[in-house]
């Protein structure tokens, strides 16, 4: 099976999409801060995919997620402004540099706490995650552009629709097809028994990092392209709650599931913000009264989420599209 | 000599600090060995305890000795509730179904608790009903505040060391910690050893939240989300189900957070904890004093 072939149907279903949303963009019906959101809802979705990699396919609990989102933001967005960038081509090689960072600092942190499980695993991760925060918040005091805990400005804003959506369906052809090849089975034996898997001959520890590493190359990949879309950097933009926000994606749409992470990842952001839109400025402060209860009443309705380990045929994300 | 002494006062200070932290990290951990779920809820158990006791004292006059009582029964009905009405549902469900509900819930209590209407995301400053007053131990001082903490603190742990190892009640959680199925096959309620679980746990919550405000008398809703996150850590760091793992995990945590804060800064603060959190789950994963977990 060649690389295009198989995903014929996503690829369809892509270019529908993002012809659909540039007709949008370009009608002139949507505005700035509209755009910016549905932009931000890619970036979200590539992250989160990034987490569905590392808990949902291969089954290792990571808190720290959003450490990683800004690890690959923050060395985006100074070798951007390091090297002047001001033009969309140029952004390229710097956008996958952000997520080479964090993926560099995804393997090195991996070595050592892979070795831990379940919820010991969860909170290394969660450590390393505010570790990251804290390091961020004192950023300045290494590196002066950093800006700390006053943020990073004077970002160039790169990134358009065509970088975006060309970035994430990129990606997620590349995730799609990874899973499906013989190291998304071992990832999946992985998480259903480790010790089975190794008495098959499957290196888990090596593909547990492996999934890490890719894991939070998108995320790095996600922070860099948030980094340019919105301008401006702030630690707090990345912290464990931050991290919690990608979680509740990956759970809610279905662990192992791409289709999920993609609707949930959409379906949150529409949340999050419709109900800003939505609801009168006087009950705007229910807000966030109703979208926990949302949440809550989602996982007593589905418990494994919408689409756990299934994938949608009409997106062309399952197996025989 | 007077650096001994400054020495001295930061560790009474830590520890201070440690008190509170052990006593959240003690129903992280029980809740944890009943259930196996890092109840996020919990730090906002804490927040509401604080809450409930400005209310008590600011509002209605209560006298300092009620406010402990009536603090610790309403978050331990707090605690009862979430327990029945949030997870009890999910029982059956994977547990990070369970966890995502706990995030639910804690974002929920945050929240409801921040409407204008009912509240305010404001720090608000939390009326001590005692002035502080120091006594002077020639080589460090200490306040009637910290006497408090100290006192309430080991009064509690002895009286929950005797309810775990000593009532019937105990005995049944700790059944329940090894195997949830066999417990339930010896006549365990199961559900109500839940319950009383989140109950207990719930009430030495509301207790940190009294003493915290009292030792640092500015209160938030948000105020529960960091010292929980350090008191899970505190209980992972002595052993996660272990009690007086949580206690010694909180004293470690509370200790090396003044510390940091006094010899180098307080912005690296939370950082050099989960550095020491890191280290040893590197070295001995199941915690200071954890048993062997099984390799896979």
């Amino acid at each position: 099976m060649n690389f295009f072939g198989s995903a014929r149907r996503f690829l369809i279903s892509s270019a529908i999409a993002y012809v659909i949303l540039k007709a949008l963009f370009l009608s002139g019906f949507l505005t700035g801060y509209v755009q910016q959101i549905i932009l931000s809802s890619f970036i979200v979705i590539l992250t989160s995919l990034g987490l569905n990699v590392i808990y949902g396919y291969t089954g290792q609990f990571s808190l720290g997620h959003a450490g990683f989102y800004g690890i690959g933001a923050y060395a985006a967005a100074f070798l951007g402004v390091h090297f002047k960038i001001d033009s969309v081509i140029a952004f390229i090689p710097v956008l996958f540099a952000g997520g080479a960072a964090a993926a560099l600092i995804g393997f090195i942190v991996g070595v050592p706490i892979l070795r831990l499980r379940d919820d010991f695993l969860a909170i290394a991760t969660l450590g390393f995650g505010i570790l990251v925060r804290v390091l961020l918040d004192n950023s300045d005091k290494f590196i002066e552009v950093l800006g700390g805990s006053r943020g990073f400005i004077g970002i160039p804003k790169l990134v358009n629709i065509d970088l975006v959506i060309g970035t994430t369906v990129f990606l997620l052809l590349i995730t799609r097809n990874l899973i499906f090849s013989r190291y998304g089975l071992f990832w999946q034996c992985i998480k259903d028994d480790e010790l089975a898997s190794m008495v098959f001959g499957i290196n888990s520890a090596r593909m547990k990092l492996m999934a890490f590493t890719y894991g939070c190359f998108l995320a790095g990949i996600g922070g860099a392209l948030y980094a340019y879309l919105y301008s401006f950097l702030h630690p707090s933009n990345f912290d464990f709650l931050k991290s919690i926000d990608f979680l509740i994606i990956v759970i809610v749409g279905g662990m192992g599931s791409i289709t999920g992470t993609i609707c949930v990842g959409f379906l949150w952001i529409a949340i999050i913000e419709g109900l800003r839109i939505a609801l009168p400025p006087q009950v705007l402060e229910l807000r966030w009264v109703l979208i926990p209860l949302m949440l809550i009443a989602v996982m007593m309705w589905k418990p494994y989420g919408f689409f756990a380990r299934r994938e949608s045929r009409l997106l062309g994300l399952g197996k025989e599209s | 000599m007077e650096l001994l002494s400054y020495l001295l006062q930061q560790l009474i200070n830590g520890l201070q600090l440690g008190a509170v932290y052990a006593l959240i990290a003690l129903g992280y951990t029980m809740v944890y060995g009943v259930l196996r779920l890092i109840n996020f809820a919990h730090g906002d158990i804490f927040m509401f305890g604080a809450f409930t006791a400005y209310y008590l004292i600011s509002k209605w006059d209560v006298p300092i000795y009620l406010v402990f009582p009536i603090t610790m029964a309403v978050t331990g009905l707090l605690g009862f509730l979430i327990e029945k009405i949030a997870y009890r549902p999910l029982r059956s469900a994977p547990r990070i179904s369970l966890l995502i509900t706990a995030v639910g819930v804690s974002l929920f209590l945050e929240y409801f608790l921040s409407l204008n209407s009912l509240f305010t995301p404001n720090y608000i400053g939390f009326p001590r009903p005692f002035e502080v007053t120091g006594y002077d131990l020639s080589l460090f001082t200490l306040t009637n505040v910290q006497l408090i903490i100290f006192a309430v603190t080991l009064f509690s742990l002895a009286l929950l060391y005797l309810l775990i190892y000593k009532t019937k009640y105990g005995r049944a959680m700790r059944a329940l910690s090894h195997d949830q199925e066999v417990a339930s096959l010896m006549g365990i309620h199961v559900d109500g050893i839940i319950s009383f679980t989140f109950v207990v746990g719930a009430a030495l919550a509301g207790l940190g939240g009294i003493l915290y405000a009292f030792a640092y008398p500015q209160i938030n809703v948000f105020m529960g989300i960091m010292p929980g996150i350090k008191s899970f850590i505190a209980a992972v760091l002595g052993g996660i189900g272990i009690i007086h793992g949580a206690v010694l995990g909180g004293i470690i945590i509370g200790v090396s957070e003044v510390f940091v804060s006094a010899f180098l800064s307080s912005t690296l603060r939370d950082g050099v904890i989960f550095f020491i959190l890191f280290l040893v789950l590197l070295l001995k994963p199941s915690g200071i004093f954890g048993k062997r977990i099984d390799k896979v």
